[in-house]
């Protein structure tokens, strides 16, 4: 379909992306790669009446390392993120699950911020920055703050982003040794949304599981880290002891239902890929 | 007497496709791209609710919009149809009326009920938002078999019924067989609504052309020449003013073989307002409003001897009209009728179908129409009576195919196959497939209760195609023909123009048709220009659709090429001073029979007809060949299709693992434009088995109305295919062709579902309905677990 019509303003720095939402008001929006706002406001489903775009935004553009963490810039794109060195030797995760995201021509456009900011249950590298710890660097008109993904995903579609804030960079903490992770996407055709997902990172020694990180995809209004899961992996060694940690992957979650999966069958599938994803990650 | 393929050997070559360059390039123009000065843009404006009264239409706020010229609600056109059937299938059918714009009543989410006339699309679009209307809801009918009771709210209260036909076929005596069966299988199989998606949407410009009454529809259509009819009859504007142009088409499969409602407005109104008037439907409107495929409930039961012989059917269909019967609504569920029996002898079929209105998108043509659903039947049926006999599912096809040898074969509804050869086609497809390493896996697998399992699927199909004669089709009470039209003229330079009343939308008939002119003759095939799609250039046709083109076309190209070499026979005769029958002809010369020295070219003659200076007594001048066939029979195509498919039983997902189809389409005029076929058919068919199905709530909201919910494939998730083909030439058709366009959508989805329930069947499953998603396998297979299914 055919969008409202709108005002189109590109921003050059975050200041000036800022002001200009600030400028806008409530009906101002950030437009990253415009993969998730574009279809939206073709179906109409919302119809601002300005456009901020940030994509060319050169300090969003950056990818740098910054000692402990990765920063990445919120415009660097999904396909950026899925190639790069360093993402790929710190954060194999989040380049790994990259590579799930849709199709080359969105991962193309698709930003990483964009994804992050957008908060779609079903979006793959949200849970990848809840599975990793990842904070969120936030600008707005009194200035920057920082806040951790467990705060940042509010709930459908919905962030700690206030309407006149924008999102900077993402600080991706590094892996470290000893650390070796897996994503699992269930979907039903190769450039779909999850149907569920499973990010799973474990840290081992000599054959058993010391530390893990599972998060799960569409399980919930946002990313979920399955805590009981993690609990249960310390010390894990052997399928049967994953089998019975995984089990607990769907606890006290309340998936929703839709035409490819009813709850009840999204709560099995977080189970069985659960089990696959610390399995893969863990080779045991 | 006529060059044969050996002259220049065009046929059979796998040339590329000459329109490929313009199409790949982006250098032609779509329906939308077409700009005309003065064009007015319409919008439409669709009904939210699937049955309801229209109570109130406020358009004042729509009117005093930007760019808005005219807002038109039905009371403006009371009378004007939106659409006609040509196919009262039987005599007491319960026809419907589908206004151009609904006047009083909605009767589906799409229905339109405003249109907005404005400066800009944009513009138009903006201002359907402002147009309000109140509805008082009538109650939905979604589901068929509550449709048909009692107290059901009616989609046309005048009718007094939802029940809009019942047609019945009793072929043999199919209760006295059964009652000689020592098995009789019966399954429920639901041969789900499906959206066809063609990559361009839904497109037309009509324009007054000023210097004559004329006006010029350009259409995205499969059918130019049928719809000039129609629209004529519909609007009662004279069909020598009205010119159809199908321009390029982005596909079609079936979706395009329709007269719209929107067709008929852009006339109406071009005519009325004396400017173009362009209309360009988005995705969105397409799922609701261009009609859907398939929407049958099938009870299949079949009856056989325990040793595995098949002794009759029982087909007894519910077929899904939708809200009304547009072109060929009614007749799409039979023209699988007489195919339920595929390629097995049996003593008896009796065939129901009953024809039911919805509160849904009309239903219609789409690629394969009727006969995938019968393929599917007898395909799907087979594989449960081998189960239930503990037979092979091959020996058991074996057993109750139609042997080779006893080809030409009247079936049991009353068709005679011309020619086939299912043990050729089989026994080169298993061999591709390596069916017995393959069923060794399967084995293994089982027993070590593999969470993958593997499952093999068969599909041993054949099909009906290039609908003919036209005294048949009239018997059916379809109200056309099946003939098909070629000229083929000569133009003084010596290049070829080719007018052919085929209506391609990708096939590439311009390749092909110019590589059977080529060859009769004798011409480079570049130097043949290929004219369709336009009732001005190309006045006569019956159009593209039901894989008819090359069955029904090609022989009009081959007979309209054949007079074009005798007329020129006798003019080089006359140039060479000898009598007709001293002349050889061959690769676009004609000679002089033991003297080849004294020859002329066609083109030579071409020029001589032009100047006309020296023709023979009684012959005109001008050279070309005309044609219009009726073909001898219909054409049947065949194959045998196997699957091999991946059964995760921990989350039911299901993988295509291999894909191996043998082909017969007769004579190849270009093998790789057949693999086109081929390939785009299967993605298709396998499409419906595993991915696609359009989803309404109890309301008769569509759920499934955008891409992101309507599962279509994309290359990433096909393997690739190992295609073959046996030839076995027709005999009913003189190039020896038979069609391959739907071939493909027809014989895959069966072969799919057998290898999913193959893989699981041990499991206790022996149904599956389409599409075999995840969450709808993995449920099977619980149940079967908890002893349900
Ligand atoms: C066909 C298709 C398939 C897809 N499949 C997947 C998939 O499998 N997995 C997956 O994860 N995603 C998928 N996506 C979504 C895709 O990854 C999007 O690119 C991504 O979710 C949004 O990124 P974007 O840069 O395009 O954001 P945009 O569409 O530009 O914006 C999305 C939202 O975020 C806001 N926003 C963007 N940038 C900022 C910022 N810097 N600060 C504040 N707010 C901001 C916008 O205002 C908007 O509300 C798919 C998209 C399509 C079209």
């Amino acid at each position: 379909m055919i969008p409202a019509s709108f005002d189109y303003v590109k921003a050059s720095t975050v200041d000036e992306a800022v002001a200009a939402l600030v400028k806008g008001g409530e009906d101002a929006k950030v437009l990253g790669g415009g993969q998730s706002l574009l279809p939206v406001l073709r179906l109409r489903l919302n119809a601002p009446s300005v456009l901020i775009d940030v994509s060319e935004v050169g300090e969003m553009r950056a990818l740098t390392d910054d000692g402990d963490a990765l920063l990445i810039g919120a415009s660097v794109t999904t396909y950026e993120v899925m190639h790069s060195e360093l993402v790929k030797e710190h954060a194999g995760l989040l380049s790994l699950t990259a590579g799930a995201v849709a199709d080359p021509a969105i991962r193309h456009k698709g930003t990483f911020g964009g994804s992050v900011a957008h908060a779609d249950p079903a979006g793959d590298l949200p849970t990848v920055a809840a599975a990793l710890d990842c904070e969120m660097v936030i600008a707005g008109p009194n200035g920057r703050r920082t806040v951790a993904a467990k705060d940042f995903f509010v709930d459908y579609f919905t962030t700690a982003l206030a309407a006149d804030e924008v999102l900077v960079a993402v600080r991706v903490p590094k892996l470290g040794a000893g650390w070796s992770y897996n994503y699992q996407k269930f979907n039903r055709t190769a450039q779909a949304w999850a149907i569920v997902g499973v990010a799973a990172a474990v840290k081992s020694e000599n054959g058993t599981i010391t530390e893990a990180r599972v998060a799960l995809t569409n399980m919930g209004a946002t990313p979920i880290r399955a805590t009981g899961v993690e609990a249960a992996l310390a010390g894990a060694s052997s399928s049967d002891a994953i089998a019975a940690a995984a089990s607990k992957a769907a606890d006290g979650t309340s998936p929703t239902s839709d035409l490819h999966a009813d709850s009840e069958y999204r709560k099995h599938l977080a189970a069985v890929l659960t089990r696959r994803a610390v399995e893969a990650a863990s080779g045991i | 007497m006529t060059a044969t393929a050996e002259t220049t050997g065009a046929i059979g070559r796998p040339i590329r496709r000459k329109e490929d360059e313009r199409l790949l390039h982006g250098r032609t123009n779509w329906t939308d791209n077409i700009q005309l000065p003065g064009t007015i843009h319409m919008a439409t404006l669709r009904s939210p609710m699937a049955h309801a009264k229209i109570t109130n239409i406020d358009i004042s706020a729509a009117l005093a919009s930007e760019g808005v010229l005219h807002v038109y609600i039905g009371a403006d056109f009371p009378d004007l149809p939106g659409t006609t059937c040509v196919w009262p299938v039987t005599d007491d059918i319960v026809m419907s009326h589908m206004p151009a714009i609904c006047t009083d009543e909605v009767r589906y989410v799409g229905d339109v009920v405003a249109i907005v006339l404005a400066t800009d699309q944009n513009l138009a679009v903006d201002a359907l938002q402002l147009i309000d209307i109140d509805y008082e809801p009538l109650g939905a009918v979604v589901d068929m078999e509550e449709a048909l009771k009692p107290g059901s709210p009616l989609v046309h209260e005048s009718a007094g019924t939802n029940l809009c036909y019942t047609a019945k076929m009793p072929c043999g005596d199919y209760e006295a067989a059964k009652a000689k069966a020592d098995v009789v299988v019966s399954r429920r199989f639901i041969n789900q609504r499906l959206i066809p998606n063609t990559m361009e949407p839904r497109s037309v410009v009509a324009a007054p052309m000023g210097m004559s009454d004329e006006i010029t529809i350009w259409t995205s259509t499969q059918i130019p020449h049928v719809l000039r009819v129609l629209l004529a009859l519909l609007t009662g504007i004279p069909e020598n003013h009205i010119r159809v142009v199908a321009p390029d088409v982005g596909g079609g499969f079936g979706a395009k073989l329709q007269i719209n409602r929107e067709e008929v407005l852009a006339l109406v109104l071009a005519k009325k307002l004396g400017r173009p008037v362009k209309w360009t439907e988005s995705r969105s409107e397409h799922f609701v409003s261009t009609h859907h495929g398939r929407d049958q409930i099938q009870d299949i039961e079949i009856a056989a001897t325990k040793d595995g012989t098949v002794l009759g059917m029982k087909v007894d269909l519910l077929a899904d009209m939708g809200a009304y019967l547009q072109i060929i609504t009614p007749g799409t569920p039979l023209l699988g009728m007489f195919m339920y029996s595929g390629i097995y002898k049996m003593e008896a079929l009796d065939f129901t179908c009953t024809g039911v209105y919805t509160t849904k998108t009309p239903t219609d043509a789409y690629r394969g129409a009727g006969r995938p659903e019968s393929t599917y039947a007898i395909e799907r049926i087979m594989d449960e009576l081998a189960a239930e006999l503990g037979m092979e599912p091959m020996e058991l096809r074996k057993k109750n195919w139609i042997k080779h040898e006893e080809f030409p074969y009247t079936q049991i509804a009353g068709l005679t196959y011309d020619t086939g050869n299912y043990e050729a086609a089989t026994e080169r497809a298993m061999e591709m497939f390596g069916y017995e390493a393959l069923r060794v896996e399967q084995e293994a697998r089982r027993a070590a209760g593999d969470p993958v399992q593997l499952g093999i699927g068969i599909s041993t199909f054949t099909e009906m195609c290039g609908l003919a004669p036209s005294r048949t089709l009239g018997a059916l009470k379809y109200v056309a023909g099946g003939w098909e039209h070629c000229t083929v003229r000569a133009l003084p330079t010596g290049k070829i123009e080719l007018i052919t009343g085929t209506s391609p939308h990708g096939q590439g008939h311009e390749t092909a048709w110019s590589q059977i002119a080529s060859d009769i003759i004798g011409v480079p095939v570049e130097d043949i220009e290929v004219v369709h799609g336009d009732t001005g250039r190309s006045p006569y046709g019956m159009d593209t659709y039901g894989s008819r083109s090359l069955a029904v076309g090609g022989q009009a190209i081959k007979l309209a090429g054949e007079r074009l070499v005798e007329k020129a026979r006798i003019i080089a005769a006359h140039q060479l001073e000898v009598s007709p029958d001293d002349i050889e002809f061959a690769a676009g010369t004609y000679s002089v029979k033991g003297d080849p020295e004294k020859s002329t070219t066609i083109q030579a003659v071409a020029f001589e007809a032009f100047t006309a200076h020296n023709l023979p007594d009684g012959v005109e001048p001008t050279l070309s060949g005309e044609a219009t066939v009726d073909p001898l029979d219909f054409s049947y195509p065949h194959g045998t299709h196997l699957a091999a498919m991946e059964v995760d039983t921990e989350t039911g997902k299901v993988t295509l693992r291999k894909y191996v189809c043998v082909d017969d389409c007769g004579v190849q005029i270009n093998p790789m434009i057949v693999e086109g076929q081929v390939h785009g058919g299967l993605a298709q068919g396998i499409a419906q088995a595993m991915y696609e199905g359009a989803v309404y709530d109890a309301e008769g909201n569509l759920l499934t109305a955008s891409l992101a919910e309507y599962l279509l494939p994309s290359a990433a998730d096909l393997p690739s295919f190992d295609t073959d083909r046996t030839v076995t030439p027709s005999t009913t058709h003189p190039l020896g062709t038979k069609g391959i366009g739907e071939a493909g959508a027809i014989a895959s989805t069966p072969a799919i579902i057998n290898g999913v329930i193959d893989a699981i069947r041990h499991l206790g499953v022996n149904n599956i309905d389409m599409p075999a998603s995840p969450m709808t396998v993995w449920r099977a297979i619980q149940a079967a677990k908890s002893g349900g299914n």
